[in-house]
């Protein structure tokens, strides 16, 4: 387990303000964030590289803040792999072993093994700067797994790559995880990496940490607009929430009233989600609370998924299959009914 | 054929005055030379001794600067301080200062009564009118060529390289030597070989801390001052064929040492 207590660290022009996290023995954490939000700096304060300026890190219940890096049993992949330029590939993933005088035999049976694992064995004897993007990763994944790190930290280690490779080192750095049964952190500013790998993802802004959860926790009930905004939730609206009865809000958005089951009083923002909405061409009879006719004022094909904006007062965004979008004989203009229910409204 | 505008052509013009005014003095001199006199002061002890002596006391000079020339370039490639720009001055101060300033400035304070020169005469050091002397003045001259360039290769290594090795298993120290300097040696040994030929040319200096014993430029000199100019030719010869064939071998590493990140 990594317990990070109100680790901060000032740079003069950026600073990691009193993170606190846990990460679990054996999960694939994500730390998901925009750029210059400080998640790469987290991953180098976690792996020592800098000095902290107060707070505790803590590996296994060890307190390692002021552990020299070489003795953390951390490993670490980058972005830009970094890999030794002056080495061949063998030699870049028999380092660690060779720092630890390895026998030379057992080094060799180990980086041939680890070198199969991760298909690059046919490269054994390039150079890194002779390698593609997906063979160079491979190669700083080989490198750091080898050594065999409690962790493994990673910035950004696809973010360099074409979709495919990335997308096939995806399923790769899954079996990975599973197969050598390490705590991994990764971090990204890609949300599709992030739902594709995360048992756990942290939202990091600015510095600080703003919301831990699992992703459908982060995706259906994020902790502010940022992160909303961040991880791409459609359907945003502020407004005015009161109660209504005994079990529901009401939120005036200003153009149109919105029934929600979470209790909030004063101005809110709410959003529900494109996927949770229901569309006719009919109105029809249901027990959804939210019932709103409007027009369709624009529509984006992706391909197996139709997006359709909706307007009901407030521009809402709705999903369709490419089936149910053909069969209902949809267009611009075209008058519709949406239903969506108070449970699917979530407030913040 | 390319068509070249007005600007390049006056340039190139402006440009070739330059050029020339350095070539042509030195392709004079080396033409001017009698090859039968070049080779029997190949033969002249005092020559040859004193062309040797030029080469060894810059040789050592190119070993003190760099065991300490390195570390301090990597210690300015890798951290910013408080009064680093002042240090960054102090190295490069000897390449402003007259020669014959540098060489009073070491003799007040290599002198037997200076304040180097006091406590190093108990451990049997002189330095006026002997070879320390000769080093120490090359040593002044030319030492910022081996900072300068080692510190630019340690800056062209990305340090997350060294921080990975670290993760890996590899002490600081250990990294140093097996991933930053295999990766920056180039610069390391370039800036070697100048502070080399730069020492062997140094004249200035050593002509006020230590006249004696005599080194090639003083030779030239005294050759010139005692005998004219027809008796110093064959020397000058000599010392500039050293200090070419030096500079002709950094050029073949800047242009032919392949660095491992680039095609």
């Amino acid at each position: 387990m990594i317990k990070i207590e109100n680790l901060s660290r000032n740079w003069k022009e950026f600073q990691i303000d009193q993170v606190n996290l846990q990460i679990k023995t054996g999960e694939y954490f994500v730390i998901l964030g925009p750029s210059g939000s400080g998640k790469t700096l987290l991953l180098e304060l976690i792996a020592g590289m800098w000095p902290t300026d107060s707070g505790e890190i803590y590996v296994d219940n060890k307190n390692i803040t002021d552990t020299p890096l070489e003795k953390r049993g951390v490993g670490f992949v980058y972005q830009n792999y970094m890999l030794f330029p002056h080495k061949t590939v063998f030699e870049n993933i028999s380092f660690g072993l060779n720092m630890k005088k390895v026998d030379k035999k057992e080094v060799k049976i180990r980086v041939n093994e680890m070198m199969k694992l991760l298909n690059i064995d046919h490269l054994a004897h390039r150079l890194p700067r002779t390698l593609s993007g997906g063979e160079q990763q491979r190669t700083a994944l080989a490198r750091a797994l080898i050594i065999n790190p409690k962790v493994l930290l990673m910035d950004e280690p696809l973010s360099a790559l074409d979709r495919k490779t990335r997308n096939d080192l995806i399923r790769q750095m899954k079996e990975l995880h599973q197969k050598f049964d390490i705590t991994m952190v990764h971090v990204t500013h890609n949300f599709d990496e992030a739902l594709a790998l995360a048992d756990r993802i942290a939202i990091m802004k600015d510095g600080r940490i703003s919301q831990v959860g699992n992703s459908t926790e982060i995706f259906r009930h994020p902790a502010d607009k940022f992160v909303a905004d961040f991880v791409g939730v459609e359907n945003i609206f502020e407004g005015f929430a009161k109660k209504d009865g005994e079990r529901l809000t009401i939120i005036d958005t200003g153009k149109v009233f919105i029934y929600s089951t979470e209790p909030k009083k004063g101005p809110v923002h709410m959003t529900v989600r494109p996927e949770d909405i229901i569309l006719s061409s009919k109105k029809v009879e249901t027990s959804a609370r939210n019932v709103f006719k409007g027009k369709i004022t624009e529509i984006i094909d992706n391909g197996a998924l139709i997006k359709l904006t909706v307007d009901i007062g407030e521009p809402i965004m709705v999903f369709l299959t490419r089936q149910s979008f053909i069969e209902m004989e949809l267009n611009i203009g075209k008058d519709v009914w949406t239903y969506f229910k108070a449970t699917a409204v979530h407030t913040f | 054929m390319r068509k070249l505008d007005h600007t390049t052509i006056f340039f190139a013009i402006m440009g070739s005055f330059l050029f020339f005014f350095i070539l042509i003095p030195i392709v004079n001199l080396m033409a001017s030379a009698n090859p039968g006199i070049i080779f029997e002061n190949l033969q002249n002890q005092e020559v040859m001794g004193a062309l040797f002596l030029s080469i060894y006391c810059a040789l050592g000079a190119t070993i003190i600067a760099l065991l300490c020339g390195v570390p301090l370039a990597y210690i300015l490639a890798r951290h910013d301080f408080w009064g680093k720009g002042f240090v960054e001055s102090v190295i490069d101060v000897p390449l402003v200062i007259p020669h014959t300033v540098t060489g009073i400035i070491l003799l007040l304070v290599f002198n037997p009564g200076g304040i180097f020169g006091q406590p190093l005469s108990h451990i049997g050091l002189t330095f006026s009118d002997a070879i320390p002397g000769i080093i120490m003045a090359m040593l002044f001259a030319s030492a910022s060529f081996v900072v300068n360039s080692s510190r630019e290769g340690f800056e062209s290594v990305d340090p997350r390289m060294e921080k990975v090795a670290r993760t890996l298993g590899s002490g600081s120290l250990k990294t140093f030597f097996i991933i930053t300097l295999p990766l920056s040696v180039r610069n390391v040994v370039v800036g070697s070989i100048m502070c080399w030929a730069r020492a062997i040319s140094e004249f200035g200096a050593i002509v006020i801390l230590a006249y004696y014993p005599t080194t090639a430029p003083v030779l030239i000199y005294r050759r010139f001052v005692d005998f004219g100019l027809q008796e110093s030719i064959p020397v000058a010869v000599l010392l500039i064929s050293v200090c070419l064939v030096l500079f002709l071998i950094v050029r073949l590493l800047i242009s032919r040492w392949k660095t491992y990140d680039k095609d």
